[in-house]
C-alpha cells in the first residue's frame, strides 16, 4: 500500500468533549429534569424461578405521590425479543412478567409515582404472589432431560437454522475430518475453561427520560448505544408507528456492550403514554449489577490434535454459553463465538458445537468481547498447556500455527488482513524475548515453502 | 511459603463488526455558509472518542481543517441510520461512511471553486488549511469560508453529500458454518508479569506490554486510552471480577462497587504497548478497530504467568486466592502420592 499523506488521521487532537467530562459538565440522562416528570421504579422478582399467582397494589396505592402501576396486560406486544430486527426468533422474553419468573431481580411490574422516594416505597408495599419452582442454574445441568423446562418450544436451548427449515441445539462449524486427525496425532491435549459473568460497570446507570410532546410524539433522552436499534425495538413492543419516537442521545458514561438491551425505554415510553407526563427510569447500581444483563459465562471443552513438531491437526470444541433466563444478544453471540473458537491459527481440521442455553440466572448479553473474549481466553491458555505438553516454547507453538493471509479458516472466510505473526514479533521485541531466526524469518504474506495450507 | 514470579503470553485477533443481519451506517454532510461542514449522523459517543476520529476523518476525507467540521450526532429525528455502537464497528461503518459523503460534497466544492478561480475542477487541491487552490500554483486560491458564501449566494449550490456503508448480510450455512461474520481482524500480542504469592494465594500484576496491530490509528492518545482501561478491565477479569462469585450458584451477588471487586490505583500494574499499522482493504483510511480487543488478551496471559509461577493452571476466572491456594493444595497431594 502506498503511504498516504495524511494532515489530521494520526494526530492525537484533543478530544471535543473531553473538558466537559473533567469538569463535570456534560449532561448525562441523570441530569435531565422536567418540572412535571414522574419517577419510575420496578417491583422485582425476589426468586430465580417462580409462578406468579396474583399481585396486589392495594398497599403501593396508599402510599402518598403515587400515581399509577403498570403490568404486562397495559403492554401491547409484550413479548418479544431484542434481535427479531436482525431476523431472531422466536420472541421469548416478556416486557413484564406475566405468569412466571425465570430470573431473581426479573421486571414484574411497574410503578410510576410524583418522586423517586414514592415510587421506591411504593414498589417495596407491592405484594407479589409467588410459587417457587425448581431452578437450574448449570449449562450442563439445563441440558439434561430432568431439568425445569424454561422455555415454552420445550428446550433449554436456543434453536439455530429455523430459517432453513432445520431444528439445530446449536451452532456447528464443521472443516475437515478431526476424528481421523486424532487417530494420527501423536499427541492429544485437552481443557476445560469456565468464563465468568462480569459486571459492565459503565460509571453512568442505564437509563432514559420520556417526554411527551404536543404534536403527540414522545422524545425519548437515553443513553443506549444503538438509538435507532431501540427505537424500533421500542415501537414493535408498543405497536405505535416508528415516527411517533424521537429517540435523543449524546456522550454515553461507558456502554461496553451493557445499554444494548432494550429494558428502560419500552416501559418508560408506556407509562409517558399512560400519564401523559415526563418519566424518568434509570436504574440504580444495585439493578446494574443484580439485575441487568452481565457478559454471559461461557464453558468450553477443547480438544486438540498436535504433532511432535507442533502443528495442531484438529480441534475439536464444545462450547455452552449462559444466557441467563432470555436471549437479549446471545444467540448471535455464540455465532460469532463459533467462528472465533478455532483462535487466529490454521487448523485443517475443526469441529464445533456451540450451544446458547438458558438458566434461571440474570441473563448474560453483549459485552465488549461478545463472545470472542471467552473463545481468546480458552484457546490461548489451551495453546500454553499444549506447548507444556509437548515440551516446546509458547511463542514457537504460536509462530508454527498462526494463520496466514490466503489461508481459510474454519468458517471458510478466506483471511485477508492477518498480521499476527508481526504482532507478536513486536511484542518479542517490546520485553526483550529473542526469538530463533526460523520463527524471525516468518511473515503473514508467505508461508514457508510458498503454498498455503 | 514464597513469592514467585511468572511471565505469560497470548495472541489474539479480534474482528470488527457485524453483520449477520447486515450492517449498515449512513452519514450526511452538508457546509454552511460560516465554513463550518457539518457531519450528521445518529450514531452514540460512548466516552472513547467517536465523535472527535469521526471529526478528524471527515476533515481528513474533505480536505479542511478539524476546526472547521462539526459532529451533529444521536437524534434520530435529524441524524440518518446507524445500527449503533458496538462490535468495533462505529469508526470503521461510520468513517466509511463519512469518506463517501465528504467525496460527494467535495465534488460540489469543486465545481464552485472552479467557477470562482477559473480553472478545471480536476486541476484544483485542498490544502488542508482551509483553502481549495490551483495546483502548482497556490497563490490562486479560495478560503472554504469564501466558497461556501459563493456556493450559497452566488451559484446556488448546496455544499453536501451523503454517504452510506454496508457490510451486507452473510447467511450461515447449518451444516458446515460457512459464513462472513465480519470485515478486518485486528491483533494484540500481550506479556503479562505476575508475582503469586503461595501462602496467600494472591496475584499481583507487575506489567502488562503488548504489541497491537490496529489497521490505522486516527487518534494514537485515544488508542492509548483503549490501551491503558482495556489492560486493567483485562486483568481485572482474569482476576476480580465476577457477579457470581460461587458461579453458577447466584448467591452472594454483588450490589455495589463495594462488594464487586475492581482494581484500584495501587493495583495499577506497569503498561506498556507499541501499536503497529497494516492498513485493512476496507476501513477508513486503514483502519480495523481498537475498542474491544484491548481486554482479551490479558485475560490469558495473566493466567499464563501464574502457571509458569507456581506451576497450577487456573481455568475457572476469576483466578481468586482461594482457586490458586486450592489449585495449590491439589497439586501438593498429587506430588505426594506421585512420590510413594
Amino acid at each position: 500500500m502506498t503511504k498516504q499523506l495524511l494532515n489530521v488521521v494520526g494526530q492525537s487532537v484533543h478530544r471535543r468533549d473531553g473538558m466537559g467530562h473533567v469538569t463535570g459538565r456534560t449532561t448525562f440522562v441523570d441530569d435531565i429534569q422536567f418540572r412535571d416528570m414522574l419517577y419510575l421504579k420496578m417491583v422485582r422478582s425476589p426468586v430465580p424461578h417462580a409462578r406468579i399467582r396474583g399481585i396486589d397494589f392495594s398497599e403501593a396505592e396508599k402510599v402518598p405521590g403515587f400515581v399509577r402501576a403498570l403490568t404486562h396486560r397495559d403492554v401491547p406486544k409484550n413479548i418479544y425479543t431484542i434481535l427479531c430486527l436482525i431476523g431472531v426468533g422466536p420472541d421469548e422474553e416478556p416486557v413484564l412478567a406475566e405468569d412466571r419468573v425465570l430470573y431473581k431481580g426479573e421486571q414484574i411490574a411497574a410503578v410510576v409515582a410524583e418522586s423517586e422516594e414514592a415510587a421506591v416505597e411504593a414498589a417495596s408495599r407491592v405484594v407479589v404472589d409467588l410459587e417457587e419452582l425448581p431452578a437450574v442454574f448449570d449449562v450442563e445441568e439445563a441440558l439434561k432431560p430432568d431439568a425445569p423446562v424454561l422455555k415454552p418450544w420445550g428446550t433449554n436451548y436456543f434453536i439455530y437454522d429455523y430459517e432453513y427449515g432445520q431444528s439445530n441445539p446449536c451452532r456447528k462449524v464443521r472443516f475437515g475430518d478431526v476424528e481421523k486427525a486424532f487417530a494420527e496425532a501423536d499427541y492429544i491435549v485437552e481443557g476445560r475453561y469456565q468464563m465468568s459473568p462480569i459486571e459492565h460497570a459503565p460509571t453512568e446507570t442505564t437509563g432514559c427520560v420520556v417526554k411527551p410532546e404536543p404534536d403527540g410524539r414522545y422524545t425519548v433522552y437515553t443513553n443506549t448505544q444503538a438509538l435507532f436499534f431501540t427505537l424500533d425495538n421500542s415501537a414493535l413492543i408498543l405497536n405505535i408507528p416508528f415516527n411517533k419516537l424521537h429517540f435523543v442521545g449524546g456522550t454515553v458514561g461507558g456502554g461496553f456492550g451493557g445499554k444494548v438491551d432494550v429494558i428502560v425505554e419500552p416501559i418508560a415510553i408506556l407509562a409517558a403514554m399512560k400519564t401523559g407526563r415526563p418519566v424518568k427510569y434509570v436504574f440504580s447500581r444495585e439493578e446494574e449489577m443484580r439485575c441487568s444483563s452481565t457478559r454471559g459465562a461461557w464453558r468450553m471443552y477443547f480438544k486438540d490434535g498436535v504433532m511432535k513438531d507442533g502443528r495442531i491437526i484438529a480441534r475439536k470444541v464444545t462450547t455452552y454459553a449462559d444466557a441467563g433466563a432470555y436471549n437479549r444478544h446471545t444467540p448471535y453471540a455464540v455465532t460469532k463465538h463459533a467462528a472465533n473458537v478455532a483462535g487466529p491459527y490454521s487448523i485443517p481440521n475443526v469441529w464445533i458445537d456451540a450451544y446458547c442455553v438458558y438458566t434461571n440466572r440474570q441473563p448474560g448479553s453483549a459485552m465488549r468481547g461478545f463472545g470472542v473474549t471467552p473463545a481468546s481466553f480458552a484457546v490461548e491458555v489451551q495453546m500454553d498447556r499444549i506447548a507444556h505438553t509437548i515440551g516446546m516454547d509458547p511463542w514457537e507453538l504460536r509462530f508454527i500455527n498462526a494463520y496466514r493471509n490466503g489461508d481459510v479458516r474454519p468458517h471458510r472466510k478466506v483471511v485477508e488482513d492477518a498480521t499476527l505473526i508481526e504482532t507478536m514479533k513486536a511484542a518479542a521485541q517490546l520485553v526483550g524475548k529473542e526469538l530463533p531466526e526460523h520463527l524471525l524469518a516468518m511473515n503473514s504474506w508467505d508461508r514457508e515453502g510458498g503454498h498455503h495450507g | 511459603m514464597a513469592k514467585h514470579r511468572g511471565v505469560g503470553m497470548a495472541a489474539v485477533n479480534y474482528p470488527t463488526g457485524m453483520n449477520l443481519g447486515g450492517d449498515p451506517s449512513q452519514a450526511l454532510i452538508h457546509a454552511t455558509t460560516t465554513g463550518t461542514f457539518v457531519i450528521t449522523l445518529s450514531s452514540t459517543d460512548l466516552g472513547q472518542g467517536l465523535k472527535t476520529v469521526i471529526a478528524q476523518i471527515g476533515a481528513e476525507a474533505l480536505g479542511v481543517p478539524f476546526e472547521n467540521v462539526l459532529i451533529d450526532t444521536a437524534d434520530t429525528d435529524t441524524g440518518p441510520h446507524c445500527m449503533g455502537t458496538f462490535a468495533s464497528r462505529a469508526t470503521h461503518r461510520v468513517g466509511n461512511a463519512v469518506i463517501r459523503a465528504a467525496e460527494e460534497a467535495r465534488k460540489v466544492m469543486f465545481e464552485v471553486a472552479s467557477e470562482e478561480l477559473e480553472v478545471a475542477p480536476e486541476d484544483l487541491e485542498t490544502d488542508g488549511q482551509g483553502n481549495i487552490r490551483v495546483k502548482g500554483s497556490p497563490e490562486h486560491s479560495i478560503n472554504i469560508v469564501d466558497l461556501a458564501l459563493a456556493a450559497h449566494f452566488k451559484y446556488g449550490k448546496t455544499i453536501s453529500g451523503r454517504g452510506m456503508y454496508i457490510k451486507p448480510k452473510s447467511e450461515v450455512d447449518p451444516d458446515t458454518g460457512a459464513m462472513d461474520p465480519d470485515s478486518t481482524e485486528a491483533h494484540a500480542c500481550t506479556v503479562a508479569e505476575v508475582e503469586v504469592d503461595d501462602e496467600t494465594g494472591e496475584v499481583k500484576v507487575l506489567s502488562i506490554k503488548s504489541a497491537y496491530e490496529i489497521g490505522r490509528q486516527v487518534n494514537p492518545k485515544l488508542v492509548e486510552g483503549q490501551i491503558q482501561g482495556g489492560s486493567l478491565m483485562g486483568m481485572a477479569h482474569a482476576l476480580y471480577e465476577t457477579t457470581a462469585p460461587y458461579y453458577p450458584a447466584i448467591d452472594h451477588a454483588p450490589g455495589g462497587f463495594n462488594e464487586y471487586i475492581v482494581p484500584g490505583p495501587q493495583d495499577q500494574p506497569e503498561i506498556e504497548s507499541v501499536v503497529l499499522e497494516y492498513p485493512s482493504v476496507n476501513g477508513p483510511f486503514g483502519v480495523k478497530g481498537v475498542g474491544e480487543m484491548t481486554a482479551n488478551s490479558p485475560i490469558p496471559a495473566i493466567i499464563n504467568a501464574i502457571h509458569d509461577a507456581v506451576g497450577v493452571w487456573i481455568t475457572e476466572l476469576p483466578a481468586t486466592p482461594e482457586k490458586i491456594l486450592r489449585a495449590l493444595e491439589e497439586k501438593r497431594k498429587e506430588e505426594e502420592r506421585g512420590a510413594e
